[in-house]
Parts: C-alpha cells; structure tokens; sequence
C-alpha cells in the first residue's frame, strides 16, 4: 500500500495544482480577455508564445528556466536581489514552471469562450449603462463560464501530470519539490513495482475522472466551440 | 546491382559483412570514457557500437521488458548479478569493468578544500547528489558523510538529481554550490578540468565496482563479444583510467 512518503508526494502535488491553476485563472483571464479583442500587431506574436509550451519538449523548458533560475540566469540574480533566494528546488519554483508549462492550458478555453460570445452582448450591456467592469461580471463571466471551466480542470490536470519540467529543475526533494510522477519513476527505478502500481493506477484513476467530470458537466462543449 | 548495394551502403541500409552493430546500454557516469571507447572500437575492430545512456534502474526494467540491448555497462556490480541469476544475462560474462570514485566538486575554484572540511563547516545552502535510493554514487555520498557524522546537519540541505549525470548539472550551472558525482565527470588526463574538488578517500565508502554483462540478446554475436573483450584491453583500460577511474 502506500507509504508516508506517496502521500506527502501526493499532498505535495495537490498543492501544487491547486496553487498553479488559481494563479493561472487570474493572469490567464486578462490575457485571453486582451487576446480576444485585441488588433494589435502583436496579437500573432503573444498567441505564438503563450501556446509555445504545447509544442516544446518539457525538458527544453525545464534547462532554460534552471539556467534562467540560476546563480548566473537573469532572473536568478533578481530574486536574489530581492531577498527571495534562488527558485530551483523549492516550491515557489514549481510553481513558476508550471505556470508556464499550463499556460495555453487555461488560456485558449478562456479566450475561445469569450470570442464565442462576441462583441454584441456587451454592446447591448453598454446601452443599458453598464460599465466595462460590471458587464465583465455579469454578462461575459456568466456566459463564458464553460470555456472558464474547462481551463480550470485542464489546468488543474495538466500540472499533476507533469513530470519533465519537474525533473529538471525540482531537485526530488521530499515534501517540497518530490510531486508523484517523480514519486513514481524513483519506485520504478528502484524496481519497487508494487508502490509504482499503486500510485500509477491511482492517476489512471484520477486522470479518468477529471475528464469525466468535464465532460458531463459541459456536455454542449462542442458546440460551443470550446 | 552494385552501384545501388554501395549507394544503399552509404547511407547506412546494408552494412558491410564485417562492420557488426552492438547496442550497448551504458550508466550515465560512464557516458564520456564510453564514447572515447566506442570510436576506437569501431576503428581497431569495424564493429559499431551503439551507445544508450541512462540510470542503472531503468536499464534493468527496459532490459527485463525486452529492450534490444547486448551488452550492459552497470553503474554497480548488484544489477548485473541479478540479471544474471534471473537468466537475461549471460551466466560468467559479468566482470568489473571499473571502479567509480566519488569526488566532492564545486564549480567555482576554492569553495572546496582538498580535506572535505567545508562539509563540516556547512556554509553552503545546496548540496546536490545523485538519489541515493537509485545510484550507487548517491548512496556512497550518504555513507560518507554519516561516516563524518554530518548527515543530520545536512540532510536539508541535500537536492537530488535522478543520475550522477543531473548532479553533476546542477553543481555545474550553479544552482548548488557543491555536490558529489563522480570523478569521470570532472577529470581528464590526470587533473580536474574546473573548479574546486576533494576526491573522496576509498576507505571512506563502500567500492563502487561498476560491472558489465553479456546480455541474452547478444549472445553469440561477435560484435557484442568483442566489445566485452576490447573493454578488458589495454587500450580501453588507458581511456578508463584517464577519467581517473581504478581497475
């Protein structure tokens, strides 16, 4: 069964998502917002970086950010800087990464919910004398609720899946940086197969019943277009 | 018909008679001296040998679930000895084909004294090794330093690579100031490349004997028994112990 040790990986990973997906949802929704509206020139260019992750080797990530990180990385003599230490191997570090790492994960449900609706909804918020503010609220957020949904359960499942960036930069630390995907390659290294079962099966489990909550909770995804 | 044999040669599709192909599945401390070997292998004997890197651990399961591999370069001598008694490798074709030695390193010259002392004074925040569950390197720093009776005081500062290999990274881009890895990785012909190191006295850990095996897959294939053969010559002896391994 399982150990001290896969619980506290688990715990870990809980956090983790759980922290990852709030911080995604709150950055992740101006982006889309902007993303959705925006004519600049630079929509192209931003729409090619934020979905970047899906297309790049974990691992390539996972070496630029422990360089980037680093003693010598730009942003490593920034957090130094500001007191906070260096990012690789602990939690805050995680997070960063997988902020990254699950960022078209949140952003385009977001944003293809909110082109769904389009610019009419608000037009007519507008006459009714609503601000920008309030018709967000109360018209954009309530219709495009689906879209936000699926970004938050995407989100949420793609960070527990991770384990490439993880490698690289986590350190395997118990507690702090030792999530259960890394969990499980050190039980299968260690030829422990019958814990690698138990927490394996455990995310064959887990990993089916995200999906089956987000599809039988937003069964008209598809015609929504998100 | 000759002309498209030849033109089929060249870009690799049909090998001439001699030139063999051996896979070799190699532990990743192993990876530079490997290299070095595999070129004047193939220049001394025709036979090609093809090198994959990685974690003894994962080997083994790879190995044991059908992996194309013939020969196996282990970074201990346990591995071998039970694919050996579980029948995927070949029964008396294990030997030691060198002895690993740790080395206490640090990227940056003089953060590491030729005594060890500087894991007694503990003024570092990261010490990196490999995971001590999984490589032999790992748990040779572990004994080492509960040997010292400094294990306690540094355990929370310990960061653990999955190989000797990821140690070795995270000692090298700075993230940890000092880690242990081993002496292959940070020597070449006689002297540390950079840096500051102590290399670890062998009476302070258990040997790492590093032991290789004939798999089930290469038996009977002359270019998997000439490899096992050409790493007991003296010219692949010279590279092994150029990277500061003993034998």
């Amino acid at each position: 069964m399982l150990q001290t040790q896969d619980w506290s990986a688990i715990w870990l990973t809980l956090k983790l998502a759980t922290t990852v997906t709030a911080l995604l949802l709150l950055l992740g929704t101006p982006l889309a917002w902007w993303l959705a509206n925006t004519r600049s020139r630079l929509r192209g260019a931003a729409s090619a970086l934020v979905s970047m992750p899906l297309v790049l080797p974990p691992t390539v990530l996972g070496f630029y950010l422990l360089l980037l990180m680093g003693p010598n990385g730009p942003l490593g003599q920034l957090t130094q800087s500001l007191g906070l230490g260096l990012l690789p191997f602990t939690f805050g570090g995680l997070v960063l990464a997988s902020t990254f790492y699950s960022l078209p994960f949140v952003v385009q449900p977001i944003q293809n919910a909110i082109e769904a609706i389009g610019a009419r909804p608000r037009e007519v918020a507008a006459t009714l004398r609503a601000s920008p503010w309030d018709s967000f609220w109360s018209v954009i957020l309530p219709l495009a609720r689906p879209g936000f949904l699926t970004a938050a359960v995407l989100g949420f499942a793609h960070t527990v899946g991770e384990f490439g960036v993880v490698l690289m930069i986590g350190g395997n630390i118990p507690g702090q940086t030792r999530v259960v995907s890394v969990q499980i390659f050190d039980h299968v290294e260690a030829l422990e197969y019958a814990q690698a079962h138990w927490l394996s099966a455990g995310m064959v489990a887990f990993s089916f019943l995200v999906l089956l909550l987000l599809y039988s909770l937003n069964p008209d995804s598809r015609r929504r277009g998100v | 018909m000759k002309v498209l044999i030849s033109l089929l040669a060249a870009i690799g599709l049909v090998s001439p008679v001699l030139a063999d192909e051996v896979k070799v599945a190699v532990a990743a401390n192993f990876t530079a001296p490997m290299q070095k070997i595999a070129a004047e292998f193939e220049k001394d004997t025709g036979h090609r040998a093809v090198v994959s890197t990685g974690a003894t651990g994962a080997f083994y399961a790879q190995i044991k679930n059908g992996a194309p591999f013939e020969v196996f370069l282990s970074a201990d001598d346990e591995t071998p000895a039970k694919l050996e008694a579980e029948g995927a490798g070949l029964k008396g074709s294990r030997f030691t084909y060198a002895i690993g030695k740790l080395v206490l390193w640090s990227a940056k010259a003089g953060v590491v004294d030729d005594k060890g002392a500087v894991l007694k004074k503990g003024d570092f925040a990261k010490l990196a090794l490999a995971n001590p569950k999984t490589a032999p390197y790992g748990a040779a720093a572990i004994e080492l330093m509960k040997k010292q009776g400094v294990f306690d005081s540094l355990q929370a500062k310990i960061v653990q690579g999955e190989n000797i290999s990821q140690a070795f990274q995270f000692v090298s881009t700075g993230n940890a100031e000092l880690g242990f890895v081993a002496l292959s990785q940070v020597w070449q012909d006689g002297a540390l490349k950079s840096g500051s190191a102590w290399i670890v006295p062998a009476s302070e850990y258990t040997p790492i004997r590093q032991d290789a095996i004939l798999l089930g897959k290469g038996a009977g294939k002359p270019a998997a028994e000439a490899l096992l053969k050409y790493l007991k010559g003296d010219k692949a002896l010279a590279v092994i112990k150029s990277y500061g391994y003993d034998i």
